[in-house]
């Protein structure tokens, strides 16, 4: 299986090479061998050089999005380099949908600036988005047609050769794991199958950034970790891959760097263990009382930690040491009922930036 | 936004097309029943059935068999059937229900190329049933001269002029409750009172001026007309101006209205 998707992506890595290389490289970078259409992409993509010698895949400066008076994306700025997975975490409702939306340039950016692939999604949507791979939040899969005719139709829209689109998409059932099913019907397929079929039909156009909006809301634990894997291994064969999340577990195994986002702004960005290291302590002692009687009498445990956050149902105690406090608690003779120290994640690292929880 | 795409050259709104047409294949058999056998069942039973008994007691209607006067009016209704049936449901489908246009524009493709390949998709149906419906008219001997033939883009002219409006109309709804309203008050008292079945000048006075307005009344004449072999150029003029500045309209209207709804 490995194998099969190293060659099928390596069969893309020199298109990658010519035209999304063509971002930082050299005016005069050398012409790679290919095909009359491939020559003329390289002209294309030697005027997009001219024009904006871009670094990074996507740039935005204070980028807003308005839907009348409400006001979903509110001025938010971020780089995503070639080859990382980038994330934005953020409860439902932060605004990550609409910024997915702007950089997959279905809509249009109602402030600040926009740059994907070095060109302006205002100008250029037709040629972005013949460059990109998007896993929209809601599946949009045609439940009529079968499973390998939903990857042939959608390469089709991208001018891929019929040959070429059934090559790639026997490559990619066998990726997402459903080659068994190729020639059913989608509609009974499970949640997470439609998923990873949605995700192979994204990388029949062997896009240079793949767009992932929510991509395992609604799964079940197996079928997360199952999908978890084949972005992970996306990962390791160098896509670069933008997600969206709510789920801090998937932001802190799949995101080499993210944002977090609340109420349509940046509230802090960085790697998940930069972020944890600036807002958080390294551990989290969580305790939980019989009653709230209880759990207000033990308040003054506080006085050991760095920060206390009391939540209904259970009290946090921020500290590098928790078995420490943990220890003292029961010299005191404050008898949670129960008591855990844990590693702190980006769950703290939100609830500390915001007082909130991210999935309600 | 350029037209070419740095993948391949060929025109977005063929690209969506393509969709449609790929898609017909699971559907084509049930579909090939409604093209080809129901003209035969409607020429067998309102011309051979009710014509007989029309022309034992009026001999003629126009001067010609009532067979020979209602083939032609039912293929300008077919064709308004089809050009409905096409812009209501499955325009709805591809906006909410499989999400199809949303998938559509999450690649080259813009908002233009989706509704153009669309309406391409709808002409193309309109195409085959009228080309099946003349097929079948000459085979009963009804076609008089080469003007038939032109009745076949006369036939796609009829079902645009309503597939466009309705496609403009359908791209606004949350629901299908519409859908059936169309159908009770449009085209099933378009489908009967519309010269079909018998001329306009047989309604009464202050209803004829009233069905010369629909689109139907101008398809079905110039379809007539054209089959018959009696059509005049300035009447013939005067019916496809008509059909094409509703079909442009409903274009324009579907522009507006596709945009509004998926470009947010």
């Amino acid at each position: 299986m490995a194998p099969t998707l190293r060659s099928f992506l390596g069969t893309r890595a020199p298109a990658a090479e010519v035209t999304g290389g063509a971002a930082p490289g050299a005016p005069d970078a050398p012409h790679v061998a290919a095909a009359d259409d491939r020559a003329a992409d390289d002209r294309a993509a030697a005027e997009e050089r001219a024009v904006a010698p871009a670094p990074a895949l996507v740039v935005a400066r204070g980028l807003v999005k308005r839907f009348g008076r409400f006001t979903a994306v509110d001025g938010v700025s971020f780089e995503i380099a070639r080859g990382e997975c980038f994330g934005f975490l953020g409860p439902n409702g932060a605004g990550k949908t609409s910024t997915m939306r702007m950089i997959a340039c279905m809509s249009p950016v109602s402030g600040g600036t926009l740059r994907v692939l070095g060109m302006d999604p205002a100008i250029d949507g037709t040629k972005i988005r013949a460059r990109l791979g998007l896993v929209p939040q809601e599946d949009s899969l045609d439940l009529e047609l079968t499973v390998l005719d939903n990857l042939v139709v959608y390469a089709r829209y991208f001018d891929v050769p019929r040959a070429d689109a059934r090559r790639r998409a026997a490559d990619l059932l066998e990726f997402a794991q459903l080659s068994e099913r190729a020639h059913d019907r989608v509609e009974p397929l499970s949640g997470g199958m439609k998923r990873r079929l949605t995700i192979a039909r994204a990388l029949m156009s062997q896009p240079d950034l793949m767009i992932l909006d929510e991509p395992t809301t609604g799964l079940d634990p197996q079928a997360r970790h199952l999908l978890w894997d084949r972005l992970y291994r996306l990962k390791q064969d160098g896509v670069t891959l933008v997600v969206t999340t709510h789920y801090m577990e998937e932001a802190e195994q799949l995101c080499d760097r993210l944002v977090i986002m609340d109420h349509g702004r940046i509230a802090a960005h960085g790697t998940p263990r930069e972020l944890v290291e600036r807002y958080v302590t390294r551990e989290v002692v969580e305790l939980r009382f019989a009653t709230a009687h209880d759990q207000a009498a033990a308040l003054p445990l506080g006085e050991l930690a760095r920060r206390v956050e009391v939540l209904p149902d259970r009290m946090l105690l921020y500290a590098d040491d928790g078995e420490q406090i943990l220890a003292e608690a029961e010299r005191r003779g404050w008898s949670p009922v129960s008591g855990l120290v844990r590693r702190a994640t980006l769950e703290d690292v939100f609830l500390r930036l915001t007082g909130r929880s991210l999935v309600d | 936004m350029t037209r070419a795409a740095r993948d391949g050259a060929r025109p977005l709104w063929l690209r969506s097309l393509g969709y449609w047409a790929f898609r017909y294949k699971r559907t084509w058999r049930s579909s090939m029943t409604e093209t080809f056998v129901e003209p035969v069942l409607y020429l067998a039973a309102m011309g051979i059935g009710l014509g007989t008994l029309v022309d034992h007691h009026v001999h003629q209607v126009q001067g010609v068999s009532y067979l020979a006067f209602v083939g032609p009016g039912l293929l300008a209704s077919a064709a308004m059937q089809v050009g409905v049936s096409e812009s209501t449901y499955p325009v709805m489908g591809a906006l909410k229900w499989l999400k199809t246009y949303e998938a559509m524009l999450a690649t080259p493709l813009r908002v233009v190329d989706v509704l153009r390949g669309h309406l391409a998709w709808i002409v193309l149906r309109l195409a085959t049933v009228s080309c099946a419906f003349l097929g079948t008219l000459a085979a009963f001997g009804l076609t008089r001269s080469w003007e038939a033939a032109v009745a076949l883009p006369a036939g796609v002219l009829t079902g645009v002029a309503f597939a466009a409006p309705i496609a403009a109309f359908s791209a606004t709804q949350e629901k299908d409750a519409a859908f059936s309203v169309i159908y009770r008050f449009g085209v099933v008292p378009l489908f009967l009172f519309s010269g079909v079945f018998f001329p306009i000048t047989r309604l009464p006075g202050w209803l004829q001026p009233l069905a010369q307005v629909t689109p139907l009344y101008h398809g079905v004449a110039l379809c007539r007309s054209l089959v018959l072999g009696d059509a005049s150029l300035a009447d013939s003029i005067g019916h496809a101006a008509y059909l094409v500045a509703l079909a442009a309209a409903g274009y324009a209207a579907a522009s507006a209205t596709y945009r509004r709804r998926l470009v947010v």
